[in-house]
């Protein structure tokens, strides 16, 4: 079941015009910006499938650079990001790619900041709902509809359980969690779905353990 | 948990209870929330419903294209000082489903049901239906669980996405659920419902998405209207007792079908259908210079 609330089918509150190149573009980009954890100096929109034949006309753009500024898909000053972003000192572009993705909307964003660069990969599913398929390369499912924890971690035994104890003692349920990795032995990617917001002492206990290098959250 | 129609119908017989009370009940349990928890949140976004309709009828709002606005105020005059051939409360739901829509394409706050483009089938019907039955602000809540239940069985068994099933998984969605919602709020059974929503959305069938210049705009504003008066005509049908042959899981399977037979040119690309008619292509220059 890829839609799980009654929420999703009536809802979100949004600005317009579309909620799958609006609102939903502006998801992608608000979870690509919280996993950055910083405002990043530039931002680079790669449009695939109907985003790319689209995208000026649906407000895709608008609410992409919005979606990064930290704007939610209701919040006023969403129409005028590109004016913010230019405040702000966001350098950001739109490159239209030729290729067919799997899914007719998908934006591939790269965003960076001096040495840190992250890239993800988003589709929108309808209704405002979307879905990461992939980040910095691990292939992953995400909604950003859900509180998350992201964890990158050495690929060795008991990294997971560690994880996972360390939640069970702050009391935290985990909805859905999945592991991608590149190769084995390496580097590797926890995503764990939850039900409230992570508070932050949890994320420094998390950050503690070993074997993990990093920790990032969504929240609601 | 329901994961089709006749699920969810068979769920509300066996309880006697209404279909909205399943889907409330589904919502607690999923996410462990109480009852008025989300009440509060369904009631938030009937009140951003009920401002986009006030303010579609009421204001002149115009696209930023300058493409469409002010044809659901039209309409709303026009019923002030005409008697309508079609009917008024039809006329009523027409113009409430244009005004959300033409909100939504100028940029507006909207609330999606199930999307933006279809945003106008719901609220329209709901505040046309309210004046004739007259229901308690609950009731109203009701109306957008009940259609909610029916939204969320097309889109994790079909879809509600225009670029991956065409309008009518939009606007088709739209319709048969404010249809289901609509017998509900009338006092029909839930069987009664999904007859409803499956006459609407057999009459949508086959619905291609393609918006002129990309943009939700034109047919959009039009086909919410369509949407409207096709939910309150498959409504009165099923609450006379008509019904449908092919029963309302098999019109979604077929819909889901359609949609993935559909060519990419008429699913939300803007390269078929009325976007590429001469006029379609015409605005597309005058709007983007290409």
């Amino acid at each position: 079941m890829q839609f799980r609330s009654v929420f999703d089918i009536i809802g979100p509150v949004m600005i317009g015009p579309s909620s799958s190149h609006t609102a939903g573009a502006a998801r992608i980009g608000l979870v690509a910006r919280q996993l950055f954890e910083t405002e990043p100096e530039w931002a680079a929109f790669h449009l695939y499938g109907s985003f790319a034949k689209t995208y000026e006309g649906h407000g895709t753009d608008v609410a992409l650079v919005g979606g990064i500024l930290g704007f939610d898909t209701f919040d006023d000053r969403m129409t005028t990001s590109f004016h913010h972003a230019d405040k702000r000192g966001l350098r950001y572009t739109f490159i239209e790619e030729k290729a067919q993705p799997e899914h007719p909307n998908t934006v591939r964003i790269r965003l960076g900041k001096g040495e840190d660069v992250l890239e993800l990969v988003g589709i929108s599913i309808g209704g405002g709902k979307v879905e990461i398929k992939e980040l910095n390369g691990f292939a992953l499912r995400l909604s950003g509809n859900h509180p998350a924890i992201l964890v990158m971690h050495d690929d060795r035994y008991g990294a997971i359980a560690n994880v996972a104890t360390r939640l069970a003692k702050n009391e935290i349920n985990i909805g859905h969690m999945e592991v991608s990795r590149k190769e084995q032995g390496k580097e590797a990617l926890m995503v764990i779905e939850v039900d409230e917001n992570i508070d932050s002492e949890t994320m420094h206990d998390l950050t503690m353990l070993e074997h993990v290098r990093r920790v990032t959250k969504i929240h609601d | 948990m329901f994961k089709n129609a006749e699920e969810l119908v068979r769920i509300a017989e066996q309880r006697s209870v209404p279909i909205s009370e399943i889907m409330i009940e589904q919502e607690m349990e999923t996410y462990d929330r109480s009852r008025e928890d989300i009440y509060a949140q369904m009631d938030k976004n009937l009140e951003v419903m009920e401002q986009a309709v006030e303010r579609g009828v009421t204001e002149q709002v115009q696209s930023v294209s300058g493409l469409t606005g002010g044809d659901g105020k039209r309409l709303h005059e026009y019923l002030q000082t005409h008697t309508p051939l079609s009917g008024e409360l039809i006329l009523d739901a027409v113009s409430k489903a244009m005004a959300t829509n033409e909100v939504n394409a100028a940029m507006g706050t909207i609330c999606a049901t199930p999307t933006a483009g279809s945003a106008g089938v719901v609220p329209g019907t709901l505040f046309a239906v309210k004046n004739r039955l007259e229901p308690t602000r609950e009731g109203m809540i009701r109306y957008l669980f009940t259609s909610g239940a029916f939204g969320y069985i097309i889109a994790n068994n079909a879809s509600i996405s225009g670029a991956a099933g065409g309008c009518q998984a939009e606007v088709g969605s739209a319709t048969g659920m404010s249809a289901a919602a609509i017998v509900e709020m009338a006092g029909g059974s839930a069987r009664q419902s999904a007859q409803a929503m499956a006459i609407a959305l057999k009459n949508m069938l086959g619905l291609v998405c393609d918006p002129v210049a990309g943009l939700v705009e034109v047919p959009c504003v039009k086909r919410n209207a369509f949407g409207a008066s096709n939910a309150l005509t498959a409504a009165d049908m099923a609450l006379a007792g008509i019904e449908s042959r092919i029963p309302c899981d098999e019109v979604i399977d077929a819909m889901f079908r359609i949609g993935q037979t559909m060519p990419s040119t008429l699913r939300e690309t803007g390269e078929g259908g009325l976007a590429a008619t001469p006029t379609g292509r015409k605005y597309q220059a005058e709007i983007f210079g290409k």
